[in-house]
């Protein structure tokens, strides 16, 4: 393939690349970043189908069927908390392991060092672009489940804070996983992990519906934290004070993660 | 025109003893080397040399083991975050997200400084305006070349490093792409390139810097390389000539070497009687000397000479 003389001559003459050398305004990177990572996540079919269809379709599956008792009162109210929590674990976690383990395989993480954007800076997107992505999720789950007849109760801000800590929590395991893995074992781990928790994690399904063998163990992982913490506000009507214990779980779970994946995580 | 701001020397790269390693590999291994500034520097060698690493050292992504490194007067990893707006990057490997078309994956890159090249025009430029759609997993190896190139220079740096930036080009994309460093030096850029290409060394560099096994083994410019060496007549006949005999047989000075066999150069001041010399002697000898050729050493034989002709 040859250019041809006019696609050669007609741009950026003598002069152009004059060095005017200079970073954006730090909050414009971290903005056109966010914005950057949202739209690689939405045009992916595969991030779509377990941030939102898998979501969506549990929620209401399980809220219609009689298959799985959860208990007395409309199934819904049972179920909705538990699939908010799974939004937080596809996106903060699974979603986030798979995007940065391929970011990582394919340079752009090493090839963004280069640019003015500061390690700092794409952590921040990152996280911002975790949280856009959440604020669509819940959006999407709550109008869907107040269609569906889900009545919640108990304190929102309770809700957001467990929200909020279990996508730290989270976020951070799923670095730390893309730290440390190649991209396909990433891949792998990471949907792993999220049908396990989904399925014996007690993120959809209440710890108290699980073996009692197995339940012990399993109220220690976060996403028992969150799933648990999530039900006993929206379903049982609790306050902050209600969930201390979960948040304890989802905090140290957090520090841990974040420790570690701050001493492992290669960027190329 | 702009100011090119530079470290205090002049010169844009400045390396001074510098020892990398990976694990027990000597990567790079006692390098001192400078960069002019507003000029285009090319760093030669074979594969596995440490150009590679020389260069990522001064890009920020390898510390030091020992050793000094200042690009243009500052400390690649302590001042990185002065630096990153003013120095421009095209990696060897990726750097592009796969399911990206130019246009976007330059825009995402553009959003990054105060006051980038407008990628449109840049495109155009790189002949990349033609590809449309065309995400980056599909392009040729020469169009995601320029792709790249596009992403080192769009903020307008004062210093480019770019490694292999021809690397996978049909032979017009290499003349543009050649064509647009060119015009950088003339802009005022300092461009540091890594390259296994003679000729691009030869057409491009201002200065040359030969490296082999983590050491440099030559700098100058291409013409200073070149001339260092005497001119040289070169033949072909059998193999194993008494090199000592047809040495003793020309005039004083004259150095004859056999290598590959059957390959012969006479190094010395090469002039007509030079060539009827060797002429007579080979008619003396009945040796048939084809290929006989006078001349300049190219880089290329500068480059052999000093990095050895065995695969590696």
């Amino acid at each position: 393939m040859s250019l041809t003389d006019s696609e050669q001559g007609a741009a950026l003459g003598p002069g152009a690349f004059a060095p005017r050398p200079g970073a954006a305004p730090m909050a414009r990177m971290v903005l056109a970043q966010t914005a950057a990572e949202v739209y690689s996540t939405l045009r992916n079919g595969e991030q779509l189908l377990l941030t939102l269809v898998i979501p969506l379709l549990l929620l209401a599956g399980l809220s219609r069927t009689s298959l799985v008792s959860l208990g007395s009162g409309p199934a819904i109210d049972l179920v909705a908390p538990g699939v908010l929590a799974l939004a937080v674990l596809s996106t903060a976690f699974t979603s986030q392991a798979i995007a940065t383990g391929f970011e990582r395989r394919y340079g752009v993480l090493k090839a963004l060092g280069a640019t003015p954007l500061s390690r700092f800076g794409l952590i921040a997107a990152k996280s911002l672009a975790v949280l856009a992505v959440e604020v669509g999720q819940v959006a999407l789950i709550v109008g869907v489940g107040y269609a569906l007849g889900w009545r919640p109760v108990g304190s929102w801000p309770a809700a957001v804070l467990l929200l909020l800590l279990g996508t730290l929590c989270f976020s951070a395991l799923g670095l730390l996983i893309a730290g440390v893995l190649r991209a396909e074992a990433t891949l792998a781990a990471a949907n792993a992990i999220y049908v396990l928790l989904l399925v014996g994690g007690a993120t959809v399904v209440p710890l108290d519906k699980l073996p009692a063998a197995l339940a012990g163990g399993v109220r220690l992982l976060p996403s028992a934290a969150l799933g648990e913490g999530l039900r006993t506000v929206l379903h049982a009507g609790g306050g902050l004070f209600d969930v201390l214990g979960p948040l304890a779980v989802l905090l140290v779970w957090g520090v841990v993660a974040v420790a570690v994946a701050a001493r492992t995580f290669r960027w190329e | 025109m702009a100011p090119t701001l530079t470290g205090v020397s002049g010169f844009a790269v400045e390396v001074e003893d510098l020892h990398v390693r990976f694990g027990t590999v000597r990567a790079v291994d006692g390098v001192s080397v400078q960069f002019p500034a507003a000029g285009v520097c090319a760093v030669l060698g074979p594969n596995g040399a440490g150009k590679t690493t020389l260069i990522e050292t001064c890009e920020g992504y390898r510390r030091p083991h020992r050793g000094r490194v200042r690009v243009l007067g500052r400390d690649p990893v302590a001042d990185a975050r002065e630096l990153r707006p003013r120095v421009g990057v095209m990696l060897q490997e990726g750097g592009v997200w796969p399911a990206l078309a130019a246009g976007p994956a330059l825009h995402r890159v553009a959003r990054f400084y105060r006051d980038p090249l407008p990628v449109d025009s840049l495109m155009e430029r790189l002949g990349l305006s033609r590809l449309g759609g065309r995400t980056f997993r599909r392009m040729s190896g020469g169009e995601k070349q320029r792709v790249k190139l596009a992403a080192a220079i769009i903020g307008r740096p004062e210093l480019v490093f770019l490694d292999e930036p021809t690397a996978g080009m049909d032979p017009q994309a290499r003349l543009a792409v050649w064509d647009l460093i060119r015009q950088l030096r003339d802009d005022g850029v300092s461009v540091v390139l890594t390259t296994h290409l003679m000729d691009e060394a030869e057409q491009l560099a201002d200065e040359v810097v030969i490296v082999d096994r983590g050491r440099v083994v030559a700098t100058g410019s291409p013409s200073g390389l070149t001339s260092r060496y005497d001119e040289v007549l070169t033949f072909r006949a059998s193999a194993g000539l008494d090199t000592a005999l047809l040495q003793a047989a020309l005039p004083d000075g004259c150095v004859v070497v056999e290598d590959p066999p059957g390959s012969y150069r006479v190094e010395g001041t090469v002039d007509p009687a030079l060539l009827a010399a060797v002429a007579a002697w080979c008619a003396e000898h009945g040796v048939l000397a084809t290929a006989l050729t006078t001349g300049r050493r190219s880089l290329e034989d500068v480059f052999l000479d000093l990095t050895g002709r065995a695969l590696r």
